[in-house]
C-alpha cells in the first residue's frame, strides 16, 4: 500500500486541505469529507480558545480529521515561537505548519526566521512543517535543523497560478530526505496532479477549493487528480522526447 | 522623501484634469491592467467610468473573492469619550457644540466591554475626540490595557500622535490604527478645521509614516466623503497608499469610506456623493489594489449594506453605538454621527450568512510575547 509518512505518522490521502475562505462551517465540513483529506490546517488566529464550542473548531474535531494549527499571522520567529506554544496547548498536538510572511500583501515567508523559529521549535519536540519559498538550498537548511517536512510553494498564495515555481520544485523533490508538500498556488486539479507526476508526497489546497462554484464537487475533483496523478508516477512515466519514436523499433530484430 | 514632498508634485489642477478628462478608453484599460498606475485609479474614478460600473462591480467582486474567501469580518466601535479641543465644521464633538461631554471610567468601560462581548463581537474598534490633558496617550493605553483579556484584536481611532506614543500603544496591545486624512485638498482643510491640533494638516498627514515607522501592524486610511471633491480626495489617498505600502512593506492597509451624514447641530456640506458614485468608489479601490481590507460602518442605509457586502467589502460593523458609554444606554451624551442600520449584530450576521458569506468574528491571536 503506498501510503504518505510524515514524522512516523501514516496518511492515506496525499491531499491536505486549507479551511479559511469557505462561505459556512458546513461546507466547509461536507467538502473536507468528500476530498477524502487525513489533515486539515487551521488558522490560529481565526480559533476562539476560550470558547469550546466555537463554531469551526466544533465542525473540525467532530470529523474526526487531524488537525494542523497554523502560525499565519506572525512576522517572525520570536511570535511564531509563542503562537505554536500556544498552539500546542489549546489544540493537544505537537504538530505545526509554520508560516511566517512579514509581508501581509503577497504573503511570502520569510526564510531568515523560517530557519530560526524551525531551530528552536524542532528541539521542543514539535513536527515542523514549514511554508516556505521554492528553495532547494533553505530545505537541505531546514533539514539540517530537524524539519518533519518542507511546503514549498508552486505560486503566491492564493493566486491559482499553478506550478509557477517548477524547476525549483523538481531539484527539491530529487534531493530531499523530508515530504515534500507543494502548497499554495494549486488552482486547478490538474495542477495538483501535475505536481504528484512531478514527485510531490502531498499537495495542499484551499483558495480552488473554498471559493470555487460548488467547493464539494470540486474537493471530490481534487481527491481523484492527486490519486491518479501519485498512480501515475507510481507507474513510472515515460520520459518526455523531442524527436518521435517508433513503438516497433526497426532494430529489434537485432536483440 | 516624505510623503508630503511627493504630495507636492502633484498639483491639485493636474489631479483635477487627470480625473475629469479620462476618457472611456482609459477606463477600459485601467480595468484590462495587471497592476494599476495612478493613472488607471484616475480613471476608474473619473465620470467617464460611471457607464462601466458593472463591469467594474464584476471584477470587483471576482478579485475580493479571490484573496478574501466567502467571509466579512465583524467589528464594533467603542466611544470612550466625546471630549474634544478640536473644530472640525461636520463633528458632533466639535468643541463649539454644547453637548454634554463624557469620559468613560474603568468600570463603564468594562461594562461596555461585556455588552460587546455578549454580542459575540472580539474585534473592538476604540475612539475618542481629541483632548489632550484629559484623554491622552496614558488614558488610552491604559483602556488598551484593561480591555487586553477581553478582546483578541483592538484597534482604534484617535488623535495623531507621536512615534514613540504608538510604540507604546503596540506593546500595550494595539493592532491598528485608523486616521483618516478627512480632506487632501490643503488650502481648503483649515476651513474644515478652523481650530485646535487638528488644523495642523502636515502633522495629520504624516501621521500614517509616524505609525508605519512604529511597527503597528495595520494603518487604516481614508477621506470623509462629502467634505471636498471625493474623486480628488481619493486620488490622493491611493497616491498615499501607493507611498506607504512600498515603504512599509511589512504593514496591512485598509481602507473606510466615511460619508458625511446629519450630525448634531452641523449643516451638511454640498459635495456629497450618491450611492452610484460610492459603488464605483469601492470597486475602484479594490481594483486598484486588491489586498486591502475594504470597511463599511453602520452610517450607511440597510439596503445599501446588504447589497455592498458581495462587491468588495471585506470588514462591517453592526450594532454601533456612536456615543460614550451608549451599550450600556447612557442618553445625555450626544452620538458623534447619526446609525442608518440599526439592525443587531445578530441580524447583521444572519443577512451576511444569507448572502452567502460567512462572519468572521475572530481574526487575530496576539503572539507578541512582550504582552
Amino acid at each position: 500500500m503506498d501510503r504518505l509518512i510524515i514524522a512516523g505518522k501514516e496518511f492515506n490521502s496525499r491531499l491536505f486541505l486549507g479551511t479559511g475562505k469557505f462561505s459556512s462551517n458546513q461546507m466547509m465540513s461536507e467538502a473536507i469529507a468528500t476530498s477524502g483529506s487525513e489533515l486539515v490546517t487551521v488558522a490560529l488566529k481565526r480559533m476562539d480558545f476560550r470558547n469550546p464550542q466555537h463554531l469551526m473548531l466544533r465542525s473540525l474535531i467532530d470529523s474526526g480529521v487531524n488537525l494542523l494549527p497554523n502560525t499565519s499571522g506572525v512576522r517572525n520567529a520570536e511570535e511564531a515561537i509563542f503562537a505554536a506554544r500556544l498552539a500546542r496547548e489549546a489544540l493537544q498536538t505537537n504538530w505545526l505548519k509554520l508560516e511566517i510572511h512579514p509581508d501581509p500583501r503577497y504573503l511570502l515567508p520569510d526564510p531568515i526566521e523560517t530557519l530560526k523559529a524551525t531551530e528552536v521549535l524542532a528541539k521542543e519536540g514539535f513536527i515542523i512543517l514549514p511554508y516556505i519559498n521554492a528553495d532547494p538550498v533553505l530545505c537541505k537548511r531546514l533539514e539540517d535543523v530537524g524539519t518533519s517536512a518542507v511546503m514549498p510553494l508552486a505560486a503566491p498564495i492564493g493566486s491559482n497560478q499553478g506550478l509557477q515555481t517548477r524547476a525549483m520544485l523538481e531539484i527539491i523533490i530529487a534531493e530531499s530526505n523530508v515530504p515534500v508538500i507543494i502548497d499554495a498556488g494549486i488552482g486547478a486539479p490538474s495542477h495538483a496532479a501535475q505536481a504528484m507526476e512531478m514527485g510531490a508526497d502531498a499537495v495542499l489546497v484551499n483558495t480552488a477549493i473554498a471559493i470555487a462554484g460548488d467547493p464539494v464537487r470540486m474537493a471530490e475533483a481534487f481527491r481523484w487528480a492527486v490519486a491518479s496523478g501519485r498512480m501515475a508516477r507510481m507507474a513510472q512515466l515515460p520520459k518526455t522526447m523531442r524527436e518521435a519514436q517508433a513503438s516497433s523499433p526497426l532494430t529489434s530484430f537485432l536483440n | 522623501m516624505s510623503f508630503y514632498d511627493l504630495f507636492h508634485q502633484y498639483p491639485l489642477e493636474k489631479v483635477k484634469k487627470l480625473i475629469y478628462n479620462s476618457t472611456l478608453t482609459q477606463v477600459q484599460e485601467a480595468m484590462a491592467s495587471r497592476e494599476l498606475s495612478m493613472a488607471d485609479f484616475a480613471a476608474l474614478i473619473s465620470p467617464a467610468a460611471s457607464s462601466l460600473l458593472e463591469n467594474m462591480a464584476q471584477k470587483s467582486q471576482q478579485k475580493t473573492l479571490s484573496r478574501f474567501g466567502n467571509t466579512m469580518q465583524m467589528y464594533v466601535p467603542m466611544y470612550l469619550s466625546n471630549e474634544c479641543q478640536n473644530i472640525c465644521t461636520y463633528c458632533g464633538f466639535s468643541y463649539d457644540n454644547k453637548i454634554a461631554r463624557i469620559r468613560l471610567s474603568d468600570a463603564q468601560i468594562l461594562q461596555e466591554a461585556e455588552i460587546i462581548k455578549s454580542y459575540g463581537y472580539d474585534h473592538v474598534l476604540l475612539v475618542t475626540g481629541e483632548a489632550n490633558r484629559t484623554v491622552g496617550i496614558d488614558y488610552i493605553e491604559h483602556a488598551v490595557r484593561i480591555l487586553r483579556p477581553h478582546f483578541s484584536n483592538i484597534s482604534i481611532e484617535v488623535q495623531p500622535m507621536e512615534e514613540e506614543e504608538y510604540v507604546r500603544l503596540h506593546d500595550a496591545g494595539v493592532y491598528a490604527v485608523l486616521v483618516y486624512q478627512e480632506t487632501y485638498t490643503e488650502e481648503k482643510y483649515k476651513l474644515h478645521h478652523p481650530k485646535g491640533k487638528k488644523s495642523n494638516f502636515q502633522y495629520r498627514i504624516e501621521t500614517p509614516e509616524r505609525l508605519g515607522k512604529a511597527g503597528i501592524h495595520k494603518i487604516g486610511l481614508g477621506v470623509l466623503l462629502g467634505l471636498e471633491d471625493w474623486r480628488i480626495d481619493s486620488f490622493y489617498c491611493a497616491l498615499h497608499l501607493s507611498y506607504l505600502r512600498k515603504k512599509y512593506w511589512k504593514t496591512k492597509f485598509s481602507l473606510s469610506f466615511p460619508r458625511l451624514r446629519p450630525a448634531s447641530n452641523v449643516p451638511l456640506h454640498d459635495q456629497l456623493i450618491s450611492d452610484r458614485e460610492l459603488v464605483q468608489l469601492i470597486c475602484a479601490w479594490r481594483l486598484f489594489d486588491e489586498n486591502l481590507e475594504l470597511s463599511i460602518s453602520t452610517r450607511e442605509s440597510d439596503t445599501f449594506r446588504d447589497n455592498i457586502i458581495s462587491l468588495g467589502i471585506t470588514s462591517i460593523s453592526a450594532g454601533s453605538k456612536t456615543n460614550p458609554g451608549g451599550y450600556a444606554a447612557e442618553p445625555e451624551a450626544l452620538e458623534q454621527f447619526e446609525i442608518s442600520d440599526d439592525r443587531s449584530p445578530q441580524e447583521i450576521a444572519e443577512m451576511i450568512r444569507s448572502k452567502g458569506y460567512e462572519p468572521v468574528w475572530k481574526d487575530w491571536e496576539h503572539t507578541s510575547a512582550t504582552i
